[in-house]
């Protein structure tokens, strides 16, 4: 049986005469992350803004844990945890204030060891205006999880973190979906996606363009597998015949970039250029498509695969 | 409780620890109080007897209407007030709060303006003690609420300074606190009516210092009042998240009805 925490059901929001969202629909599940990819302006943050109750839907139903986020918005506050894209704090508020001030409205005990793990432990009596944007995003997180809901929603998250905090963010994530918690996560980092997220829905123009694991999503592509090569003599580089299954191929830098139906007949008859020129192999590196390849195919049709060929 | 007392506390202490916040709230009404105790007890024989009222609303509209709108506005513009409303902050503590540390702040600067002008500056002591601290609370109640209606309803920085100066200028020269509203022009004393300041000078002079009011200060302590519950319904009406959001019918332009106990005011009390 599924469990549907978080339901949208033909979301539509529209500003005057521009369609931020367009009748959206899709369900996410107890102990899921859900990533919600997209380019600027297909709706993502006003997606997750109205589940939050910030804006209210044009038309269709949002429900988290059967509660309507613009009905019921104070019902709805110890059942979520929010990292908006842009708020902020007061500038003279310390860190600790923060925890103390929003686990008050919580009914929670402040989480300082929380702030701890997230690097804040020595900035606990540091005013919000006086920390980089880093040390910023860490707080809005740790103030969005210390009351420990049952749904977060993270809007951009890593944006702004250096590599040890981006770590530190998918270990706190995967911890609190261990716990059940259910996530949507909002990002343009493809990577983060592909590594986090349960599924993912891509959104293009306010509408949905395709969803599923990072796993289906990167297989109903186009399937072509890319296939670095560098030479020692780069005859590749001069080469203008054409190797079995490639569809496409450009140069960067010192690579022969081939985008192939099927790898298992492409290598070869590469190998076997290279032996009757005398030249030998630098470098071959051959990567089935990335979720990024995938977004960039759908989101930029045509200049997925480098645009070239 | 726990939470709205957390709240209080916090923004009670942004109060001290903002500097331009102690700087309106307590540097600026403080040193204008010890320039003016020092200057304009020599020059104005009839000031000294009023200074402590005076002093105490140049610390309120310093308080109220300069300091308490700029916050409200910067933290709706910087995605504050979205932050807050995420985390379950109610729109009526956000409102309420800045109108109760206002309370303190002035409830502060007034013990003291009032216990150093009578031995420094020859200040009368009021002679009926419970209506002088009525009279106080209610002006800052009043001013308090119509600081935060300001900040509401305005848009921007900009905005409050024009709508705030609108208040506080004409105040200093014709609300009764330099010089008793009775010695101005009949065409002024009618456009001072539309000032708070005035009808608190009045109520303090008629009913907390033994001394003439220029009208029934009943009447004063009544506009007062319900214009100060008028602003802060307005206040909590009007209130905004954030700039993007805003609530659709609701005018911004319906603030203005917190000025109709002052017109009604100018109207039938002035003879």
């Amino acid at each position: 049986m599924q469990d549907d925490v978080i339901s949208v059901k033909d979301f539509r929001k529209v500003y005057g005469d521009a369609k931020a969202v367009d009748g959206i629909s899709f369900e996410v599940q107890r102990g899921e992350i859900f990533g919600l990819l997209g380019p600027n302006g297909a709706g993502k943050t006003t997606t997750m803004e109205s589940l939050e109750g910030l804006r209210h839907p044009t038309s269709g139903s949002l429900s988290i844990l059967g509660v309507d986020p613009t009905r019921q918005p104070a019902r709805l506050n110890n059942l979520i945890g929010v990292q908006l894209q842009s708020s902020s704090l007061p500038g003279s508020m310390t860190t600790k204030e923060a925890m103390e001030f929003f686990c008050a409205y919580h009914h929670v005990a402040p989480r300082i060891d929380l702030l701890v793990r997230l690097g804040l432990g020595e900035k606990l009596t540091s005013q919000y205006s006086t920390l980089s944007t880093g040390l910023q995003r860490r707080l809005s997180l740790a103030l969005a999880v210390a009351h420990d809901p049952p749904v977060v929603l993270l809007d951009e998250p890593t944006a702004g973190l250096d590599v040890s905090s981006r770590v530190e963010l998918h270990e706190v994530m995967l911890e609190m979906k261990g716990k059940g918690t259910t996530i949507i996560l909002a990002t343009h980092d493809m990577a983060e996606a592909e590594k986090m997220a349960d599924r993912v829905a891509i959104l293009l123009k306010g509408k949905i363009a395709v969803t599923g694991s990072p796993t289906q999503l990167t297989a109903s592509g186009s399937g072509l597998v890319k296939i670095s090569v560098s030479s020692e003599a780069a005859s590749l580089i001069s080469y203008t015949g054409n190797f079995p299954e490639v569809s496409q191929q450009f140069i960067k830098e010192e690579y022969v970039i081939y985008y192939s139906r099927d790898a298992g007949s492409t290598v070869p008859a590469i190998f076997d250029y290279l032996k009757t020129r005398d030249d030998h192999l630098v470098d071959l590196r051959v990567e089935r498509p990335s979720l990024e390849d995938r977004f960039l195919e759908i989101t930029q049709p045509d200049q997925s695969n480098g645009g070239q060929s | 409780m726990t939470a709205f007392f957390h709240h209080f506390m916090y923004d009670f202490r942004t109060g001290m620890r903002d500097k331009s916040l102690l700087l309106l709230n307590y540097l600026f009404p403080l040193g204008f109080y010890a320039l003016m105790g020092l200057l304009m007890t020599g020059l104005n024989p009839t000031f000294g007897p009023t200074i402590i009222p005076s002093m105490i609303l140049v610390a309120v509209m310093a308080c109220t209407l300069l300091g308490l709108p700029n916050p409200v506005v910067e933290s709706r513009e910087a995605g504050i007030f979205r932050s807050f409303k995420i985390n379950g902050v109610p729109e009526l503590s956000i409102v309420t709060i800045p109108v109760l540390s206002s309370f303190v702040h002035i409830i502060i600067v007034s013990i003291i303006i009032t216990f150093t002008a009578i031995p420094f500056f020859n200040a009368n002591a009021p002679v009926n003690w419970g209506y002088f601290v009525l009279i106080l609370l209610l002006t800052i109640f009043t001013f308090a609420s119509i600081g935060m209606l300001i900040g509401v309803v305005s848009p921007n920085s900009r905005s409050i300074v024009l709508f705030s100066q609108m208040i506080f200028l004409p105040s200093m020269i014709l609300g009764g606190m330099m010089v008793p509203s009775s010695m101005l022009p009949p065409a002024l004393y009618r456009v001072s009516m539309l000032l708070p300041t005035v009808h608190s000078m009045n109520a303090w002079r008629g009913l907390a210092f033994g001394m003439e009011a220029v009208f029934d200060p009943r009447w004063s302590l009544l506009i007062l009042l319900i214009s100060g519950v008028i602003a802060f319904g307005m206040a909590i009406y009007l209130f905004n998240w954030d700039s993007k959001n805003k609530r659709s019918g609701r005018n911004t332009m319906l603030a203005l009805i917190t000025w109709i106990p002052y017109v009604l005011g100018a109207i039938l009390l002035v003879g």
